[in-house]
This record gives C-alpha cells, sequence and structure tokens, in this order.
C-alpha cells in the first residue's frame, strides 16, 4: 500500500505520452460530433489528465 | 449558410453602453478592493501576495484569469485561423502544465511561506546563497514580463479597434490606478466578473456560431477548403513536418509558464499547498475553454471572415454573429481578459524589482513600508513602459520580444524548479548553464528570423524543435557537466538556508 502510494505520481506521465506521440492521433477518423479525432483527443486528454491528477491528488491525502 | 463578412468598425451606441457599464463596474470593484479581505498594504506581502490568504475558490479564479490571457484568447485563434491545426499546441500545452503545477508549486509554496519570501528569485538566494543567481532569475523575470504586458495592451487595443474607439489610454490609467492602491487584490477580485464573462462569451459562441453554420462537421469542411485552397503547412491536421514542432512548442511552453512572475506571485499568493493541488486539478476547466475559443479561428474561415491581420479574426467574427448589445459583452469580456493579466504582471514584475533588484544591489536598510511602497511606484513604472511600447514602437516588436522572453524564461528551470528538488547543482554552474540558454536561445531565434522553432534536417525528414526546449537542454548539460568542476575549485558550497522539511506541508497538529 505504502509503495504503491510512493509510485502513484507516476501516472502523471502518462497524459505526456499520449500527446506527445502526435502521429498517432493525427488523423480524421474515428471523428465524434463532426470533430475530426485529432481534436476528440486533445479534448479528452484535458479531462482525462485533471482526473489523473485527482486521483493523485487523492492518493496523497489519504 | 455563411454569416456576412466581418466588417470590423461596427459599432454602435447600445454596444458602447454595454461595454461602459462593465468598465465602470470593474473600475469600482478595483479600487473596492483594496478593503476586501483588510490587510496592511504598506507590506509587500500584503499589497504584492494579497497576504497569501486566497482559498482555492478566489486562487481558481485568479490563476485563470492570469494565465489565460487576451493574448492568448486573440493570438490562439488568429494561429488557428491562419494555419490550422499547428495553432492547437496550445491544448497539449495546458495539459502539460497542470501535472508539473501539481509536483512542484506546493514545494515552492511551502518553502517560500517558511521563510517570507515573495518572489522564486528570493528562493534562489536561500537556496544557493547566491546573490548572483537570484539576480539572473529577476533580470529574466522582468524581461520576459515587459513585451506580455505589452501584448496585453495590444489585445485591448484591437478590441477598441474593433468598436471604433480609441480610448485605449483611459482603460490604463484606470488599470494602473487601482493596481496601486488595492495590489493583488484589485486583479484578484475582478477575475470573478472578468472569467464570468468570458465563459458566457465562449458559450454562447461555440454553440450559436455554428449553428449559423450548420454544425461543426461543415465547420470543420469549411475550413479544411479553406486551407486547401491557401496551400502550404497548413490544414485541420498536421502536416507529417510539423509533429517535432507542435510537440516541443507544447512541452517547453508548459515548461515556462510557472516560471513567469505572474505566474508565479498569483500562486504564492495562495493560503497553502493543498489549495494549489485542488487547482491543479480543476484549473483544466479554462483549457476546454481554451480549445473552443481556438475553435473560433475555424468558425471565421467558415464564415467568411476575411482580415487581412489574423488578430482581428475573432473580434470580427464576434461582430458579425451577435446583436449589438451581446458584442459589447464580449468586447467587455476580451478588455478585462487582457487587464486582470496586466495588473499581475506589472505586480510580479514589481515585486521582483524591489525585492532582488533594488533591496539586494541599491538599498538593503529599506524598511516593509519603503518596500512596498517602491513596488507600487515600479508597477506603474512598467505598465506605463509597457504603454509607450504599445503607443509607440511597432507591434511586431512586442510580439518578437515575448516569444524570446518565452526562450528566456525556460532558462532560470535548472535554478528555480530543479532546486525544488535537489541542492546538488552548484550556483556557479547554474550560472553557467543560464548564460549558455540565454545566449544560444537568443542567438537561435534571432537566426531564425525571429521564429521559435529551428528545423533539423536527415535526408528528407525534417524535425523542427523549440529552440526554447534545446537552449533548456544545453543550460541543463553544461550545469551538471560544470558542477564537479565548481566544487573541486571551492569546496564549500554557500550556506543552503532551507531545510527538508520546508518544502513539506505543514501537518496540523
Amino acid at each position: 500500500m505504502r509503495t504503491m502510494r510512493r509510485w502513484l505520481p507516476l501516472i502523471l506521465v502518462i497524459p505526456f505520452i499520449a500527446l506527445l506521440w502526435v502521429p498517432f492521433y493525427n488523423r480524421t477518423q474515428p471523428a465524434v460530433a463532426g470533430f475530426p479525432f485529432f481534436y476528440v483527443w486533445q479534448f479528452a486528454w484535458v479531462v482525462l489528465a485533471a482526473l489523473l491528477t485527482w486521483i493523485v491528488h487523492r492518493g496523497w491525502r489519504a | 449558410m455563411s454569416l456576412p463578412s466581418g466588417s470590423a468598425v461596427r459599432f454602435d451606441g447600445t454596444a458602447l453602453g454595454v461595454f461602459a457599464f462593465f468598465f465602470v463596474l470593474i473600475t469600482v470593484l478595483g479600487f473596492i478592493a483594496a478593503r476586501w479581505r483588510r490587510g496592511d498594504l504598506s507590506q509587500l506581502h500584503e499589497w504584492g501576495l494579497g497576504g497569501r490568504r486566497f482559498g482555492a475558490f478566489v486562487t481558481w479564479f485568479l490563476l485563470g484569469g492570469d494565465l489565460y490571457t487576451a493574448y492568448t484568447l486573440i493570438a490562439v485563434p488568429a494561429l488557428v485561423y491562419a494555419v490550422g491545426a499547428y495553432g492547437f499546441f496550445a491544448m497539449p500545452y495546458t495539459v502539460f502544465v497542470y501535472p508539473i503545477v501539481f509536483l512542484t508549486m506546493p514545494r515552492l509554496w511551502n518553502v517560500c511561506r517558511k521563510h517570507g519570501w515573495i518572489t522564486s528569485a528570493d528562493f534562489v538566494e536561500g537556496r544557493y546563497g547566491s546573490r548572483g543567481l537570484a539576480l539572473a532569475v529577476a533580470i529574466t523575470g522582468v524581461l520576459a514580463t515587459m513585451p506580455y504586458i505589452a501584448l496585453q495592451l495590444v489585445g485591448l487595443e484591437k478590441v477598441f479597434e474593433a468598436m471604433g474607439l480609441g480610448a485605449l489610454v483611459i482603460a490604463f490609467v484606470i488599470l494602473a490606478l487601482y493596481t496601486y492602491s488595492s495590489g493583488l487584490r484589485a486583479p484578484a477580485l475582478i477575475a470573478f466578473v472578468k472569467d464570468a464573462m468570458l465563459y458566457i462569451t465562449v458559450i454562447a459562441a461555440v454553440v450559436i456560431i455554428p449553428i449559423k453554420l450548420g454544425g461543426y462537421g461543415a465547420v470543420f469542411d469549411a475550413a479544411g477548403k479553406a486551407f486547401a485552397a491557401k496551400g502550404g503547412d497548413t490544414g485541420v491536421l498536421l502536416k507529417p513536418d510539423q509533429y517535432w514542432s507542435f510537440a516541443t512548442l507544447a512541452l517547453g511552453s508548459a515548461f515556462a509558464l510557472f516560471l513567469y512572475p505572474h505566474a508565479t506571485t498569483a500562486t504564492l499568493s495562495a493560503d497553502g499547498p493543498q489549495t494549489i493541488r485542488r487547482n491543479a486539478v480543476w484549473l483544466p476547466a479554462y483549457s476546454i475553454m481554451l480549445g473552443l475559443v481556438a475553435l473560433l479561428g475555424y468558425m471565421a474561415l467558415a464564415a467568411h471572415v476575411d482580415v487581412k491581420d489574423g488578430s482581428m479574426a475573432v473580434p470580427a467574427l464576434i461582430n458579425a454573429s451577435f446583436p449589438p448589445w451581446f458584442a459589447g459583452f464580449c468586447f467587455a469580456a476580451i478588455a478585462l481578459g487582457a487587464l486582470v493579466p496586466a495588473a499581475i504582471m506589472s505586480i510580479g514584475a514589481a515585486n521582483l524589482f524591489t525585492r532582488n533588484i533594488w533591496r539586494a544591489y541599491v538599498n538593503a536598510n529599506l524598511s516593509n513600508a519603503q518596500e512596498s511602497r517602491i513596488a507600487k511606484n515600479v508597477s506603474l513604472l512598467v505598465k506605463f513602459g509597457a504603454l509607450l511600447a504599445v503607443l509607440y514602437l511597432p507591434t511586431k516588436f512586442a510580439i518578437d520580444l515575448q516569444l524570446l522572453g518565452g526562450i528566456w524564461m525556460l532558462q532560470i528551470f535548472p535554478a528555480v524548479i530543479a532546486g525544488l528538488f535537489t541542492r546538488w547543482l552548484r550556483a556557479s554552474a547554474l550560472m553557467a548553464g543560464w548564460i549558455a540558454g540565454m545566449v544560444l536561445g537568443s542567438a537561435l531565434a534571432w537566426h531564425q528570423g525571429l521564429k521559435p522553432v529551428i528545423t533539423f534536417a536527415f535526408g528528407d525528414a525534417h524535425y523542427g524543435i523549440y529552440i526554447g526546449l534545446l537552449a533548456l537542454v544545453v543550460n541543463f548539460v553544461v550545469a551538471i557537466l560544470a558542477t564537479p568542476v565548481a566544487a573541486r575549485l571551492k569546496r564549500e558550497a554557500p550556506v543552503d538556508r532551507t531545510q527538508k522539511i520546508d518544502f513539506e506541508d505543514v501537518v496540523p497538529d
């Protein structure tokens, strides 16, 4: 449990990988509600990164 | 369906009335702010940091209003309007920022609170015992902030231009006066109004305008066609040549953001490390807004808004899409979007100048009241300088300087951010790294014709790298290599006034 908490902040690396890997998401399909995937992916990661930060924050306090 | 082509200067009494109403409102708020959470404004930490008493809610508005500036709200869609997907580097940029803030800024807050420090240069001096390094940090901050303030005023100018009104100077004098009298409390209080208005503006724009244009699918299609006709490195998707510059610009900008004095100032004014962490979780709400604002660039293309200067795209789109009263509301929101960060930037620069230049090199025996008075006067001076720059120098000058400013700002990363975790690096080595980074960064940017990206070609493949990030890598390498040398020449490092525990949260008992 204790080790898990110590390593928990490492999940904050995930958004960096997801968005620095540009060729992966530089595409039109699958589009959502008229938005090409390029934009869907970026908007999604704003929310997901906030979620991951929140998880680390919770773990920190607990 | 297409909207009538945006004649930028269409303006009537209703819009002026709405605009004037909000301007008067925030002026009153700005002066009332002096009494809000009352503190002794003749103390620098009260005037310049609001007494470090802002809770999570106020800090959210303050930082949001501070970071997502009018310049951003004009420049990002302008870039998207001009080149397309490449302008969206602002999105990954703001995604990267908050994990970095979460991991670093609570430590900075803790150690600064413990020692009564007000600026990042204060921290560097205490940590490394080097006034020279602290001076380097302070000068970098002031230099990078000046053109940034000027650009806020350019943002303001755009709005006044769109309204057909030349009252920039009046808005400016108001800003200078309430910042002088209320300090950081003024932008904090005004940020509430400003951010609320901005959210209303953006939500209205991203809902109503696409409906008029036939939905987002149609907007992207139309923008894609416009770029296809235009040619070059434009489009609603990136060209493979742009991958590296897109990624490194986003990453480098994210590392730089919280080194800026206005970001540090707003962060240190929070009431505790948990407030900062909670804000790292909730500030991304503004990033969603920024992404939507960026889309306005595509909507302007889809609506056949035809402007020579991309930064007029959004004002022209607003003028073409909304009734006058609401256009006035939107312009007021953007204008306030310039005033809040301009106020905080001038305060941040004033804190640095007073503490780390004036107090360190001119008069060490300042009383607290004198210190606060000097900071107030410097904040006036900084803004006046920015106004003169906007009125008498070409805008391009401010834009170029702001670009260099971003590159410079990154170069204090090793001293400030690495310093939060380790003191292994020696002050003299950090100084050498800083000089290397500053010189290399400026020279490369100059050589590229003041462009932020340098392109390396390997065979047919081209890799664009953000110069600031490249200079930072060199800066780090120099600092790391020079540290053992410095340690050998001079065995003992100067006294570190911080202790390990100063960086940790104080556990309430």
